[in-house]
């Protein structure tokens, strides 16, 4: 057993899906040519004004109501001040000291137990360009930069250092990310960048009421990689300080190819933003009655999903969390549900089990599956009329998330119909048990496991095609 | 009241990516703290009931739609970058 305690905190980027930018009106699409959705306001050409989005305050307010925050009443923009090419204006418009929403808190479950992690803070913000690094970057003595990026707006997300593990972190962001998708603001797309995060990690002995010195760890996509990235860090803040070593405070990036984080020191001078409020830019006076409207106007979240699941179809609470840890599967499941599928139990079985098992090998999330809710509908009324078995579902269904096809076209192609035409059973059960008199004679002398090697048989000389239930059925009736 | 030294002058300058002469620093140091003197007449204001101010003029809440309308071409948005290269602005080496 370790004697050391690991705290996290993290910090959540998400860009919100507004149809302009924050403080101009260019298009915030995402994978447009390069430096086409801009204009003088966020390319930072001189004389130009920024004016405020009124979108983005809502959809801020939106994020602070769902992860109960407190929502301030009088909030203002600052400048933070520092040179980087992304940045055309040298300044980044944030907020500083008074942000839109403070002091909220999430849950999380992890084993069984439920944590609250707090959050300290909500802030509002423009995002920056995009460096691209054409080539070699040793080699190359240039960067190229995009500006469609800057200025579409952001939430950061800031949370207390409240996480004590690895998988904490990736419990806590995996249910913002639920959250945040439930609100309808942003589609949270890691692998765009429309969601990102930071983490600040330090270890002390335990029972050290004291934190540790930090190492601020940059560059992580995906969940695997914040939880890989902060069990390194963990490993390595420990076996330096046992070593006799200091925690240096810095900035680290994840090298997710060689799975460790590598120092970035030396890449700026010491953090001295220079915060000052943003003359170009007046305050926001929040009426709370706004805010209450937008509370009450809040969707369902996660958290109260799940327990309707549970209370209305019966799902057990592990099917319902997963089910509802996206908004797009809860969604798709209830399709399902709409278009006319009574059973809430299986419809949930095929998507936590085939369903997220071949998204999760093809990297693919719910949005881009193939397989529309009504095709699994009709494939699951396929089972239930004893069309296809099970067993052939699980094939058809693999055909459809290959190609999209309706399960009807899949069946026909590749033959796929079951036999339960007694007729046929039957004349094969007959054969089969002609040819096996011994296995016959042990089965009628008390040797029930017999029986499955007869089924076995009759499987395989119907091509896996006949009726299992039929089966069964008839072979006990003729051995009778 | 505080004093501005050469070597605040010095770190402001680094952060401001500024290089500056020695008689540079000298003579900016001296004007830096004659503005700080200069605005020093405040304090002799009693400002204890007086809120932080954020805005110089008395305007909050000025909002904009959200509507995305045109942009610059990328012809136009490239025109004055000091070097570009094909869609891109080009810029010297970031690591």
């Amino acid at each position: 057993m370790s004697h050391y305690e690991t705290v996290i905190g993290l910090e959540i980027h998400v860009e919100l899906k507004t149809n302009s930018k924050i403080f101009c009106s260019s298009s915030t699409e995402f994978g447009g040519e390069p430096n086409t959705h801009v204009c003088p306001v966020c390319l930072g050409l001189p004389g130009v004004l920024p004016v405020f989005n009124k979108k983005v305050l809502e959809y801020a307010i939106r994020v602070g109501v769902a992860i109960n925050c407190k929502i301030a009443e009088f909030s203002k923009f600052d400048r933070k001040n520092y040179y980087y090419p992304d940045l055309p204006k040298n300044y980044q418009i944030s907020q500083f000291d008074l942000p839109i929403a403070e002091h909220g808190y999430l849950d999380i479950e992890l084993d069984n137990k439920v944590k609250r992690i707090g959050i300290t803070r909500v802030h509002m913000e423009e995002d920056a360009g995009k460096l691209v690094h054409q080539g070699n970057i040793t080699i190359s003595n240039y960067s190229l930069v995009d500006y469609n990026r800057t200025g579409v707006p952001l939430v950061e997300i800031v949370s207390e250092p409240d996480l004590r593990s690895p998988e904490e972190a990736r419990a806590y962001l995996e249910k913002m990310k639920a959250i945040i998708q439930y609100t309808g603001v942003s589609d949270c797309k890691m692998e765009e960048g429309s969601l990102r995060c930071d983490a600040n990690i330090s270890v002390r002995p335990k029972g050290s009421l004291v934190l540790g010195t930090k190492a601020e760890i940059k560059n992580m996509n995906s969940f695997k990689a914040l939880q890989r990235a902060l069990e390194y860090e963990v490993q390595r803040q420990i076996e330096t300080l046992e070593d006799g070593g200091k925690i240096v405070q810095e900035t680290r990036t994840w090298d997710d190819g060689k799975g460790i984080t590598l120092s970035m020191r030396s890449k700026e001078q010491a953090h001295d933003y220079r915060y000052f409020p943003d003359p170009d830019l007046v305050p926001m006076i929040i009426d709370p009655k706004w805010v209450d409207e937008i509370r009450a106007a809040l969707p369902e979240l996660p958290d109260q999903r799940k327990s309707r699941y549970e209370k209305d179809y019966g799902l057990s609470e592990y099917d319902a969390e997963v089910v509802t840890s996206s908004k797009y599967l809860a969604d798709y499941f209830e399709d399902c549900l709409t278009l006319g599928y009574s059973n809430a139990k299986i419809v949930s079985n095929w998507l936590t089990g085939e369903l997220l098992r071949l998204l999760n090998s093809k990297g693919l999330e719910i949005n881009q599956c193939l397989i529309k809710p009504g095709q699994l509908v009709e494939m699951l009324n396929m089972i239930d009329k004893g069309i296809i078995s099970g067993k052939m579902a699980k094939m058809v269904f693999e055909e459809m998330f290959e190609s999209g096809s309706d399960p009807e076209v899949i069946v026909k192609e590749k033959g796929l119909i079951q036999i339960s035409d007694e007729g046929s059973i039957s004349a094969v059960v007959d054969q089969v048990l002609e040819d096996n008199p011994k296995v016959v004679e042990d089965f009628r002398s008390g040797k029930d496991n017999a029986l499955g090697f007869l089924v076995g048989q009759i499987m395989r000389a119907t091509k896996g095609k006949a009726n299992p239930a039929m089966v069964n059925k008839m072979l006990r009736d003729k051995l009778g | 009241m505080l004093v501005i030294t050469i070597a605040d002058v010095e770190y402001v300058a680094l952060l401001s990516r500024l290089e500056l002469t020695e008689d540079e620093k000298i003579k900016y140091t001296e004007q830096l703290n004659a503005m700080l003197e200069y605005a020093g007449m405040l304090e002799e204001l009693n400002t204890d009931n007086i809120q932080p101010t954020a805005h110089v003029l008395s305007l909050k809440n000025v909002f904009r739609e959200d509507q995305a309308t045109g942009h610059l071409s990328q012809e136009k948005a490239l025109q004055n970058a000091p070097d570009a290269d094909g869609s891109f602005f080009k810029v010297p080496k970031i690591v």
